[in-house]
């Protein structure tokens, strides 16, 4: 290995409107070498990836504090042009090809090779004609050095998923610049044989001289495919080490670990005989980005049950799944009785609501005062707040039923407003999330969802709303499924936490577990974890 | 998933959905029209040449994505433009066509130009922006011909201007260079007079055509209207390219335009470019084109079906209702119809795509 590293990041911080997302990041990466990046969702890695290739949405925000080095010179990206003319190829999560092109196409993208003509002397180049063999030729010769078996005269949109991922690689090791590799979860899309296939291709470039970033949440795989590790939290390196020198168990504590902080202490362990509310099993929901492949659970009356899992693994696809919203399969048992899916009026008349993750899109009407949100739901579904007229023959609202109720919770949640008949938008997002609770709340339900309700609200809304849920689940009885991507939030709610992974439930454990056995699950590291049913 | 015998004839029916209709139409209706078939023929080859080159016109828009480009009616007044100034000058024959082709070239370009200004300004909507866009431009063209020409614009032919002393007439009468292309290369099979120096414009054009889907700029058109976001993340210009592919056909709706009006001889000042773009594209979908894919055999399949129908629907309704405005109804509801019909058809045929895929991903998600 030569001295000079390829890539040398010193010092990058990176704060988004005041809120700080990457702290003193730096690593190196040697020419011909795999480092393998982990972290949790938000722990940085997308900003971090964002400014390397040169993002606008970095410059947008005010750029990046610290420096980077390709070969020893500092290099300052503005836009994926410069990234890209530097030698940094990116494969991203999401896919950037051409459905209706062939493999070949897609891989010579804006790159293809031309027969020169005289229309070209006039017209400039792209009045040149394609020059097809050579195109699969170039085509070829990239997929070979990946070394997999792709025709490159199929149709994109007829590949399987893990091949459309061999597609976008071939494009970015085509282009002879490439000298820098980021693979952004690659094999999150692929079974475990293409997987392999995969890693065994990046074993192949690497010792053909690129260096590779690989991003993924198969601590296994980072193990035995990288030469170097670097964990990030909290936008912070908490782990920079050599391959042979940490563990699974010691990534996912690096991951995960925050010991220090103190749990609070959960309610005492559930009654042995207590009803099941809601069994699910087999349940399959095709929600794009959170697709739930085949999840069992059985949730206890009056228990707060946590479920958690990173982003994409089918946490939220769940929940959209028991109400309907979403395309979904399976069997669901609640309250003793089947519940009908793909029908949200039926969940919603079985007493089955849901505090969406899209506060802003789903769960409010932005437009509409606070009282009119709270009542919504009820009104519409329960004809509550409405009273006769004309001997019966109309209903028309109650308004004033309606004003006091929505300034009870405006009182017992703490709403700050100017008054009840405020404009929701104009409310701070913190507030916003109460509203939505209080709608859910009105609708007396016996099971409540819970999505993401702390994302984007201040520290002191956050234990409002954690405190009002506890509430309700205590004093009202209501079964509470609490989805949230922050695992510490609900350790210090929830009696049980499930922690989805692929698709599935990959073992639910007690709030009191520790919380590298979250880690590990969330890592799809079943085996290593003693799960409790 | 396999696909049974019985889907793929369903597949085949439900994407030829529309050229059926319209064979299975004309099928019935040439009987009770009573046309005898070298009737029927002659007028068809008048038809083509009149109107592909329009047709035509459509295809580079569809391939970069932009739909079906109502803004060809800038293209035709374009056209007209030319016109009325080789009119003025009295040049006739060919080097009448010719002259207004060049001076409609610039003209054409600059509306194209613009035109694609304001489409990428509407990406997702750009049917029914360039629709509207092309009302607008009416009244920019109305405001030119009858107040500016012979006012601001000199214009010396006074039979062409109105009695008022500017603005110009109804009718602009192109006698001097009626069929002057069509006739250029005399030819005449069985008492049927074949124009060939038009048919041969039309194929070269279709040459271009063909040619041009092969070149760098086709390539990036094509991967423009597959994905914008994907090509412009692969570096390519793609506002750009959007721009140029109406620029082409604009232009190529002015000569269109003017082969067309040189085939009738007299143009309707106000009138003649407003139903250009309406019965092209009619004719274009007729022929089996999606608002996302179309091809030279669509132009040339629609053409015949779309104007058989024209041709034999006032006889037929004649005879089946003992009235010809009957027919003359017929069509002009049939070209608004089957626009209609083809639109529904593609958001229709688009969702169930997207439905299949997402199915075919679940099999095979849940399989793994």
């Amino acid at each position: 290995m030569e001295n000079q590293p390829i890539l040398r990041v010193e010092h990058v911080g990176k704060t988004y409107y005041k809120n700080r997302v990457l702290k003193d990041v730096s690593f190196t990466l040697n020419k011909g070498s795999i480092l393998g990046l982990v972290g949790e969702n938000g722990a940085g890695k997308s900003t971090l990836m964002n400014i390397l290739f040169g993002m606008s949405v970095i410059a947008e925000t005010g750029g990046y504090e610290g420096k980077i080095f390709v070969d020893g010179a500092e290099v300052l990206f503005l836009r994926p042009k410069d990234a890209l003319s530097a030698g940094i190829g990116m494969v991203h999560q999401e896919f950037s090809l051409i459905p209706g092109f062939t493999v070949t196409e897609n891989i010579l993208l804006n790159r293809e090779s031309l027969h020169h003509n005289i229309t070209e002397e006039v017209f400039g180049e792209r009045l040149a004609t394609l020059d097809r063999e050579d195109m699969k030729k170039r085509a070829s010769l990239a997929i070979q050095k990946l070394n997999v078996d792709l025709d490159g005269e199929t149709l994109i949109s007829e590949l399987p998923v893990g091949y459309k991922q061999f597609t976008e690689i071939a494009r970015e090791i085509s282009s002879s610049r490439t000298r820098i590799l980021v693979l952004d979860e690659p094999t999150a899309v692929l079974t475990e044989s293409e997987a392999e296939i995969l890693l065994k291709s990046m074993r192949n470039l690497a010792d053909a001289g690129i260096a590779i970033i690989f991003i993924s949440h198969r601590l296994d795989e980072v193990l035995s495919i990288c030469d170097k590790i670097v964990v990030l939290r909290d936008g912070e390196v908490v782990l920079d080490t050599k391959v042979g020198e940490t563990s699974v168990r010691g990534m996912a504590n690096a991951m995960v670990g925050r010991q220090t902080k103190r749990i609070e202490q959960t309610k005492a362990v559930k009654d042995e005989n207590a009803k099941v509310l809601l069994e699910v099993n087999n349940l399959w929901v095709d929600m794009p980005g959170e697709t739930v492949r085949d999840v069992s659970l059985r949730v206890m009356q009056g228990e707060i049950y946590g479920i958690s899992g990173l982003a994409g693994q089918g946490k939220l696809g769940i929940a959209n799944g028991i109400m309907g919203l979403m395309l979904a399969g399976g069997s669901v048992i609640f309250d003793g009785k089947p519940l009908q899916l793909n029908a949200p009026s039926e969940s919603l008349a079985a007493g089955i609501t849901a505090v969406s993750e899209d506060r802003r899109g789903v769960g409010l009407l932005l437009e509409e005062s606070i009282e009119w949100n709270i009542i919504f739901s009820a009104l519409q579904n329960q004809s509550g707040f409405l009273k006769p007229i004309l001997g019966g023959l109309l209903h028309i609202r109650d308004e004033k039923r309606i004003e006091a109720c929505a300034k009870q919770y405006v009182k017992d949640l703490e709403i700050r407003c100017t008054s009840e008949k405020q404009k929701v938008q104009e409310l701070s997002g913190g507030n916003q999330q109460k509203v939505c609770l209080a709608k859910a709340f009105e609708t007396n339900p016996k099971l409540l969802f819970v999505a993401e309700p702390t994302r984007g609200i201040d520290v002191g809304a956050k234990a409002l709303v954690l405190d009002a849920l506890r509430k309700y689940n205590r004093e009202n009885g209501m079964t509470i499924i609490m989805i949230s991507s922050e695992l510490e939030e609900l350790r210090s709610i929830c009696d049980r936490i499930a922690i989805t992974d692929r698709g599935s439930i990959a073992g639910v454990l007690p709030a009191s577990a520790p919380s590298e056995d979250f880690g590990l699950l969330m890592m799809g590291k079943v085996d290593q974890v003693e799960v409790s049913a | 998933m396999k696909t049974t015998k019985s889907e793929h004839l369903k597949f085949f029916f439900i994407r030829n959905a529309v050229p059926l209709l319209f064979f299975t139409i004309s099928a019935l209706a040439i009987p009770l029209s009573g046309f005898s078939l070298a009737y029927l023929f002659e007028e068809l080859l008048i038809r083509l040449s009149r109107n592909a080159f329009l047709v035509l016109s459509l295809l580079i828009p569809i391939l970069a994505g932009m739909g079906l480009n109502f803004g060809m009616v800038l293209g035709a007044m374009a056209g007209q433009i030319g016109f009325i100034f080789v009119a003025n000058w009295n040049i006739v024959g060919t080097q009448g066509l010719l002259l207004a082709a060049i001076i409609s070239t610039p003209i054409a370009i600059l509306l194209g130009w613009m035109c694609g200004i304001v489409l990428n300004k509407a990406r997702g909507r750009e049917m029914v922006t360039a629709f509207i866009l092309a009302f607008f431009m009416n009244g920019v063209y109305q405001l030119v011909v009858l107040y500016l020409f012979g006012s601001v614009v000199p214009i010396s032919n006074t039979d062409l201007v109105l009695s008022r002393g500017y603005g110009i007439r109804n009718v602009t009468n192109l006698e001097g260079m009626r069929n002057s292309l069509d006739n250029l290369i005399p030819l005449t099979l069985g008492g049927v007079g074949i124009p060939l120096a038009t048919f041969i414009l039309i194929g070269l054009l279709c040459l271009f055509i063909v040619w041009f889907r092969k070149t760098k700029l086709g390539q990036d058109m094509r991967a423009t209207g597959e994905d914008l976001a994907v090509a412009r993340s692969a570096g390519i210009r793609v506002l750009p390219t959007r721009i140029l592919a109406i620029i082409i056909s604009t232009v190529l709706a002015a000569y269109g335009q003017i082969i067309f009006l040189q085939t009738v001889g007299t143009m309707n000042t106000y009138n003649s470019h407003e139903q250009v773009g309406v019965f092209a594209i009619a004719a274009i979908l007729v022929g089996g084109a999606t608002v996302s894919k179309a091809s030279i055999t669509n132009v040339f399949v629609g053409i015949i079906l779309f104007h058989l129908m024209f041709i034999v629907s006032p006889t037929a309704g004649k005879v089946l209702f003992g009235d010809a405005q009957v027919g003359e109804y017929f069509r002009v509801f049939i070209s608004y119809g089957v626009i209609a019909l083809a639109l529904v058809l593609h958001a229709w045929r688009r969702q169930s795509d997207k439905d299949r895929a997402r199915a075919r991903f679940r099999n095979t998600s849940s399989a793994t």
